[in-house]
């Protein structure tokens, strides 16, 4: 039982990084229905500059508390990521919003293999750690055992993800959102500025997958392949709630999260989990092409 | 015996009713016309018969076969064919092989054969490449055999468009509005080409159109349909006369 | 299809290609095969004048060819997206290693193992071939997105399925494979996958592809089998592909299932996509200039790896099409499908047409 509850707590803490990142991928999907491959590498650029920033502050402004570097790192590595995102939609995917939709996915490949190599040339292939903000602490109830770290990571996700559907849901830039992703031919006959629309939701995409990517370098690793096997995870967590549905992806993100965390527990080791987790989409879309929460589009003859 | 027997046919998009108890019977030879304002579900009955729907009720014969459940191209080598609304040529290939690729189901040959150029790819191959020829020099298109469909004009794309419908051999052809976007000779000229392929090929034909001087003038038998249900049918005489198809349909027409 | 228009090109070799064309047609019909032949015997005795370096890249350039030629099927020709190229690639090399390393000595068979090589390959490839269909059955729901995620998991779920099989070794990998490849060998199965693929292009089957790309519901509703169609293209593909993989095991002699990893894929996408979209020839240079340049670039190290995105982007951006999409290299064209003899056909047609024609049009028309 305390097991059980430990690796529930354990699957929530990485579901929660998987949603924040389907997020960015549902999203541009909704609006401009681009499967922004290059999404996860977005992600793994967000830890690299977490790492610098987090490292940076941590050596010479010592006296700042912890959470302030922390939340520094954050909004430090949100923004430079949004710019990184904007600038890739500008320069790379809007030449292509007229040619066919295969030109824009394989350009989105392309930069996302860009954005690996050119961090592996770069900077070089050895894993690096963030430094630790706060001091980890871990406590015990009833036997079962969480970190301090653990509870930041699944708060901050909630938190987050509320936040995006409120906004999603109830402001004017949300609406002019789901006008765009409605029909982008009559959008901007209402006066909605659609090339705004589509860098804002780019630019939020790509800060909610830094938060995900500080949260993420708090507990493991950074090294610049690790947006494709994290990437493809929320891919398929998009996928799975059916993309471009903002609820569908976080709940694709958890359910993911509970996939890879279980499967050793049934299976007998931990690398079928891509198996488990390609198989458990090739099957989906078999029998339901659009995802848990998705809706089909009709053809029109 | 009729080619075509349609009964209750009836069909919904989510909870929208797009067509409602549609009935035709349809005798060898004949030209019958189906008109209605937009909406009307016109290309709907098209759509059902040529099984890009499936109807939600009511069945569709075809000389004897059912047509429900049935996949479109089973339905077309069956010998039914149909042009569309909006052009749709494949438009990056060339002239000749747009009418080609319609006597896909007309070939028997393997993929084998393809690959290793059998002798009965070769005989077929050469037939096919001659038959679609010999149509296209028929239809008038020969000059344009190897354009790029696309670059022809749009009177010709529409010409086009029916040559390849009766390269799959039709024995009943579909034709969805041919005369939108035609000017008055080019109307003229279709009226002449649709009553001689008629003739030529000895086809049954079912016509959806909005311009009443084409059903008018060429259709012996005429259906009317406003929001899926039929409201009239007969002579394109008594349709003109009828109360209610004015009232529906040519009411502004009428009064203007 | 139209021919390529390489104006700079033609116009030094006019002069060439005028003196060519005067020679009679029977004669003239002999040009390709002898000049294949020659290139058999120029492959046959390469290891004696090219170096151990340039041989292997010289295999690597047909392997590629291979692969991008086949691959051109699915997302040039019938214009679906697949990313899952190197699964099938994957399991053709794994079967022909098999087969070469345990089957055939177990069966006392050690002795004859570079005769029967081919005979690998080639159940590497059927083997290859079947799992296309895994591919081939989804296509019939989903296109477009949908379909490329599905060749997407296909390639991660052999990757997966590969490193949790440890009778072959695992993510450690497969080896004991003798170097079977030559140049001589790649060169015979380029010549053969690119003979057959041309004849498919160009037959009702050919036709049938291109369609479903131009217009699918179209397609079905002239009469085309597009279920048919697409298991064919599929399991094509997926031979070939399965081929190359076989070639590609027996000249590094070592396989692992990273070696067919998503980003082989897209390597053959890109070779694809610079060559041109729907052309073989577009394929064969693709693989060509691609392979050559990567060679090239080995002294830049990493930033290599750097150049084959960034060329992929920039292709997508400034010419989609590639460098001959949907154009054809005039040899590849069967003869009787070349513009002049289809116009010749024509012409004999007319003169023994129907005095009845459709009414005529009028003029040209109205836009």
């Amino acid at each position: 039982m305390q097991t059980l509850i430990q690796q529930v707590l354990n699957a929530l803490q990485l579901g929660s990084v998987y949603a924040l990142i389907a997020l960015g991928y549902t999203m541009v999907y909704g609006i401009i229905t681009l499967i922004n491959f290059a999404h996860g590498d977005i992600f793994m650029v967000s830890t690299y500059v977490a790492f610098f920033v987090g490292t940076a502050l941590m050596s010479q402004l010592l006296h700042l508390p912890g959470i302030v570097v922390f939340v520094l790192t954050m909004l430090a590595a949100m923004f430079a990521t949004a710019l990184l995102a904007v600038l890739i939609e500008r320069f790379a995917y809007k030449p292509l919003r007229q040619a066919p939709r295969v030109s824009a996915v394989i350009t989105a490949l392309g930069v996302g293999l860009f954005l690996e190599n050119f961090t592996l040339a770069t900077i070089g292939p050895d894993p690096r750690f963030l430094p630790k903000f706060f001091p980890v602490q871990t406590f015990t109830v009833g036997g079962v055992a969480f970190s301090n770290v653990q509870i930041v990571i699944i708060a901050v996700s909630a938190v987050v993800m509320l936040l995006l559907d409120t906004i999603v849901r109830r402001t004017m830039v949300g609406m002019a959102m789901r006008a765009v992703s409605w029909d982008k031919f009559t959008a901007p006959l209402m006066g909605v500025p659609v090339d705004r629309i589509i860098s804002i939701t780019f630019a939020i995409g790509a800060s909610i997958a830094a938060i995900g990517g500080t949260l993420f370098g708090m507990v493991y690793t950074v090294d610049p392949y690790m947006g494709i096997r994290i990437g493809w995870w929320a891919f398929i967590s998009a996928v799975v709630g059916g993309i471009g549905n903002i609820r569908g992806a976080m709940l694709g993100g958890y359910i993911l999260g509970f996939v890879e965390i279980f499967t050793p527990v049934i299976l007998p080791a931990s690398t079928y989990r891509d198996f488990v987790a390609f198989s458990l989409l090739l099957v989906l879309l078999i029998f339901r092409p659009y995802g848990i929460l998705g809706r089909p589009v009709a053809q029109k003859v | 015996m009729p080619v075509l027997q349609i009964r209750g046919l009836t069909h919904y998009f989510g909870g929208l009713r797009a067509v409602h108890d549609f009935n035709l019977d349809l005798e060898p030879g004949e030209l019958v016309g189906i008109i209605g304002p937009n909406g009307a579900g016109k290309t709907t009955v098209f759509n059902l018969i040529t099984g890009v729907y499936r109807p939600t009720e009511g069945e569709i014969l075809f000389n004897g076969h059912n047509l429900v459940g049935k996949r479109s191209d089973q339905i077309v080598s069956l010998g039914i064919a149909r042009t569309f609304q909006t052009i749709r040529l494949f438009k990056n290939l060339s002239v000749l092989d747009n009418v080609r690729i319609a006597r896909f189901a007309r070939m028997s040959y393997g993929v084998p054969a393809a690959m290793f150029r059998l002798p009965k790819y070769v005989r077929e191959e050469a037939q096919t490449r001659e038959r679609a020829l010999e149509l296209l020099d028929l239809m008038g298109l020969s000059e344009q055999a190897t354009w790029v469909a696309s670059s022809l004009p749009y009177g010709l794309q529409r010409r086009l468009e029916i040559a390849r419908a009766l390269a799959t051999e039709p024995r009943l052809l579909l034709l969805d509005e041919p005369a939108a976007g035609m000017n008055p000779g080019e109307i003229a000229e279709l009226m002449d080409l649709i009553q001689w392929i008629r003739r030529r090929f000895d086809l049954t034909i079912i016509l959806i159109e909005h311009q009443m001087r084409v059903v008018m003038g060429i259709c012996e038998r005429i259906k009317v349909l406003d929001f899926g249900e039929t409201i009239a049918e007969g002579t394109p005489a008594e349709i003109q006369n009828n109360p209610r198809v004015i009232e529906a349909y040519l009411g502004e027409e009428a009064v203007a | 299809m139209k021919q390529p228009s390489f104006s700079f090109l033609s116009r030094i070799l006019a002069p060439l290609r005028a003196a060519y064309e005067s020679l009679p047609p029977s004669v003239r019909r002999w040009t390709m095969p002898v000049l294949l032949v020659i290139f058999f015997i120029v492959a046959l005795f390469s290891p004696a004048f090219i170096n151990l370096y340039w041989q292997q890249v010289l295999i690597y350039v047909g392997i590629n060819i291979i692969l991008a030629a086949s691959l051109n099927l699915v997302n040039g020709y019938m214009g679906e997206f697949s990313v899952g190229h190197a699964g099938f690639m994957a399991v053709g090399a794994y079967v022909a290693s098999i087969l070469t390393v345990w089957v055939f000595p177990r069966w006392g068979w050690g002795e004859y193992i570079p005769y029967l090589f081919p005979v690998a390959l080639l159940v590497g490839g059927l083997a290859a071939g079947l799992t296309g269909l895994v591919i081939a059955f989804p296509s019939f729901r989903t296109r477009g997105d949908y379909l490329a995620i599905v060749t997407l998991a296909w390639n991660m779920i052999v990757k997966s399925v590969l490193e949790n099989i440890d009778a072959i070794g695992g993510p450690r990998g497969f080896m004991g494979m003798q170097k079977l490849t030559s140049v001589a060998w790649v060169y015979v199965w380029v010549v053969i996958t690119i003979y057959l693929l041309r004849n498919l292009v160009y037959s009702n089957f050919g036709r049938g592809t291109l369609s479903i790309r131009e217009d699918e519901i179209a397609s079905s509703l002239v009469s085309v089998d597009t279920r048919k169609v697409k298991i064919t293209v599929f399991v094509v593909a997926a031979f070939f592909a399965g081929i190359a993989g076989g070639l590609f095991a027996h000249i590094i002699q070592f396989i692992n299932p990273r070696s067919f990893s998503i980003l082989k894929s897209t390597d053959v996408l890109v070779m694809v996509y610079l060559g041109g979209i729907g052309s073989l020839g577009g394929s064969i240079l693709g693989a060509t200039v691609y392979t050559v340049l990567l060679e090239l670039l080995r002294p830049l190290q990493v930033w290599r790896w750097v150049v084959g995105p960034l060329l992929l982007v920039l292709l997508m951006i400034f010419r989609p099409r590639g460098i001959m999409g949907m154009q054809e290299w005039r040899f590849l064209v069967p003869r009787e499908e070349r513009v002049e003899t289809l116009a010749a056909l024509m012409e004999r047609i007319r003169r023994k047409g129907e005095a009845v024609a459709a009414p005529a049009p009028v003029g040209g028309s109205s836009d």
